[in-house]
């Protein structure tokens, strides 16, 4: 309980913290990045034993807040932590002067901790109106940041993420006006009392949590927001930012209301995440830009978290493929967040060697950057889902959960999607491979800066290398579901 | 004092419906950002109504729709100044997109 206090806690007090330093704030990274790696990783090893949390400041449930966290958010919280620390530690790169102060060095701190906070306390958050707060103050920082690129763009997502805010409240409104409490556990006891007026609710929190996911009808606002902003911060946006709301759907749907979602809603969920890997791919494709490319291939990538929900079966039916499927979402988040996070800060290393976006200008940097080309490749390697990667994991457990399912379409997009991913993502790989020449190239801001992506990588591929201990993570506290069935297909096992 | 509450609840929370449905109006009419911005605080105005209103069960003022509400109008203060200033800034900058601060780019050619 401690420990989850302390999660929520100390990103906030580093954030006063990198207030009051000045020109020293950026240095905090270098205390708070082990930190809060040990402390995830800690509390991943107690939720394995069986700790789970309880109430805030001891008061009881209806009244008080309750934190707990369950294998899903163990796991989240871990692999954040690893992607917003390295990532912290890379952006000391272009935030990290202490000689004297800059706007910019001096707002990107408090920003950057403030957003780790509140996606730590969405994903340990168990109240539909905490998870309003903690997704506001997620929202705002993260506008802030994307702000630092393009303020036209953050414009943009600030008005989809107000629009999204008052939907999601709305629906809160709506649920408590009928069934008298916010607490998830509490509603879904009592959920089944007001189907009509709880189910609209729940139609309002989904279309505002889409709209801030950028799942696909609502993703446009995401790839100029996410490839407009600096490296640093591209990478924050597009590996946690759009993580957490998704988490609170999957809350919504799989532990308030796991009795009252229908087929339909199961297939529109599916459709939408079909249609947004799909699309998405499409577009990277399309793209000129190395940054643009990855955005798009967020817009792809979220599909899949998706279809967690035809796969899983809505979580009312303790279907053998449930678990299998749950956890194939956990991965796929999980790898994603180290993968997508890697790719951005590599792309940034290399758009600041050549000082161009486009694709076409990156011929021959994997001889002058061969580190930073091989960060590249080994998360690129892991969103096309390719073994030994954490992506090739999740791909590989939710296509055996959709073919044992009988549900052969998803399959099929499953498939498609990885094709399109290795297609998109070869365009840049091709052309850093391409070419007999050594380009001439500006020096990167440090030396040791390709390290970070390349640890992003590396974290992307153990993910896959030692995949039983994190599959048993995820599965624990699995709403409702059979966590035996999928004995013969878990690759740990 | 209570009856007048109780007979006035759902008179409340179809005010409260009645802004929410205006200021949707409003946001997806209005293309200049402070008039959103005007909208998205309509429709706050009226969910928060709405949530006085709609959940009020009789028996006393329920302090945890009150202490919600509160909450929810903090965090759309907060979200209204920082969009405000926000939109100020994108005007200043002639809607253009903006990498125009100067210490930005002595950031980045600042080869440590």
């Amino acid at each position: 309980m401690t420990l989850l206090f302390a999660l929520v806690a100390l990103p906030l007090v580093f954030m006063l913290a990198s207030l009051a330093a000045g020109r020293r704030a950026p240095r905090l990274i270098w205390l708070c990045a082990p930190l809060m790696t040990g402390l995830s990783a800690w509390l991943a090893i107690s939720v394995f034993e069986g700790g789970r949390g309880g109430p805030l400041g001891g008061w009881p449930v209806p009244l008080g807040i309750a934190l707990e966290a369950d294998g899903l958010s163990a796991a989240l919280l871990l692999a954040s932590a690893i992607t917003a620390g390295i990532t912290g530690l890379y952006a000391l790169g272009a935030y990290g002067r202490t000689d004297r102060e800059t706007t910019r060095s001096y707002t990107f701190w408090p920003l950057f901790y403030g957003l780790w906070a509140a996606l730590n306390a969405v994903l340990v958050s168990r109240d539909l109106f905490n998870l309003y707060v903690a997704i506001e103050l997620l929202s705002l920082t993260a506008v802030a940041l994307a702000a630092f690129g393009s303020r036209r763009a953050a414009m943009r997502y600030l008005m989809i993420a107000l629009a999204g805010s008052l939907a999601y409240l709305l629906g809160v409104v709506l649920i408590f006006a009928s069934v008298g409490t916010l607490d998830i556990t509490l509603i879904g006891e009592r959920a089944g009392e007001a189907r009509i007026p709880v189910l609209t609710g729940a139609a309002l929190i989904s279309a505002g949590l889409i709209a801030k996911t950028a799942l696909f009808p609502l993703h446009g606002w995401l790839p100029p927001a996410h490839g407009a902003a600096p490296p640093a911060i591209s990478a924050l946006l597009s590996a946690l930012v759009v993580k957490a709301s998704f988490v609170i759907l999957l809350r919504v749907w799989f532990e308030a209301l796991p009795g009252l979602s229908d087929p339909a809603v199961t297939l529109l969920f599916g459709v939408m995440g079909a249609a947004a890997v799909l699309y998405g791919s499409v577009l990277a494709l399309r793209q000129q830009g190395l940054k643009v490319l990855i955005a798009y291939s967020t817009v792809a990538q979220l599909g899949y978290l998706l279809l967690v929900f035809p796969l899983a079966g809505g979580g009312e039916a303790a279907t053998p493929w449930a678990a299998g499927a749950w956890g194939a979402m956990g991965f796929h988040a999980s790898a994603h967040m180290l993968a997508k996070a890697g790719l951005f800060l590599a792309a940034g290393l290399m758009i600041h060697a050549v000082g161009d976006g486009r694709i076409d200008r990156l011929e021959g940097l994997a001889r002058a950057m061969p580190v930073t080309a091989l960060a590249f490749a080994l998360c690129a390697v892991s969103l096309m889902g390719l073994p030994p990667s954490g992506g090739f994991i999740a791909k590989y457990l939710m296509l055996i959960a959709a073919l044992a399912s009988g549900q052969w379409p998803y399959a099929a997009v499953i498939l498609a999607g990885g094709l399109l991913a290795a297609a998109y993502l070869f365009r840049p790989l091709a052309r850093m491979f391409a070419g007999a020449g050594t380009p001439e190239l500006a020096r990167a801001p440090h030396r040791l800066l390709a390290l970070a992506p390349l640890a992003l990588g590396l974290a992307a591929m153990a993910l896959g290398l030692f995949s039983a201990v994190p599959y048993d993570l995820m599965v624990i506290g699995l709403p409702e579901a059979g966590q035996a069935g999928l004995e013969d297909a878990d690759p740990g096992s | 004092m209570m009856e007048l509450l109780a007979d006035r609840a759902s008179l409340f929370a179809l005010t409260g419906a009645a802004l929410v449905a205006l200021g949707f109006y409003g946001f997806i009419i209005q293309r200049a950002p402070i008039r959103r911005l005007i909208a998205f605080n309509v429709i706050g105005s009226g969910i928060f109504l709405l949530f006085g209103g709609a959940s009020y069960v009789g028996g006393g003022v329920d302090p945890v729709p009150q202490a919600l509400i509160i909450t929810g109008i903090v965090v759309a203060l907060a979200l209204t100044a920082f969009a405000a200033t926000l939109a100020v800034r994108l005007a200043e900058s002639g809607g253009d997109d903006a990498d125009d601060d100067g210490d930005d780019d002595e950031d980045r050619e600042s080869d440590r």
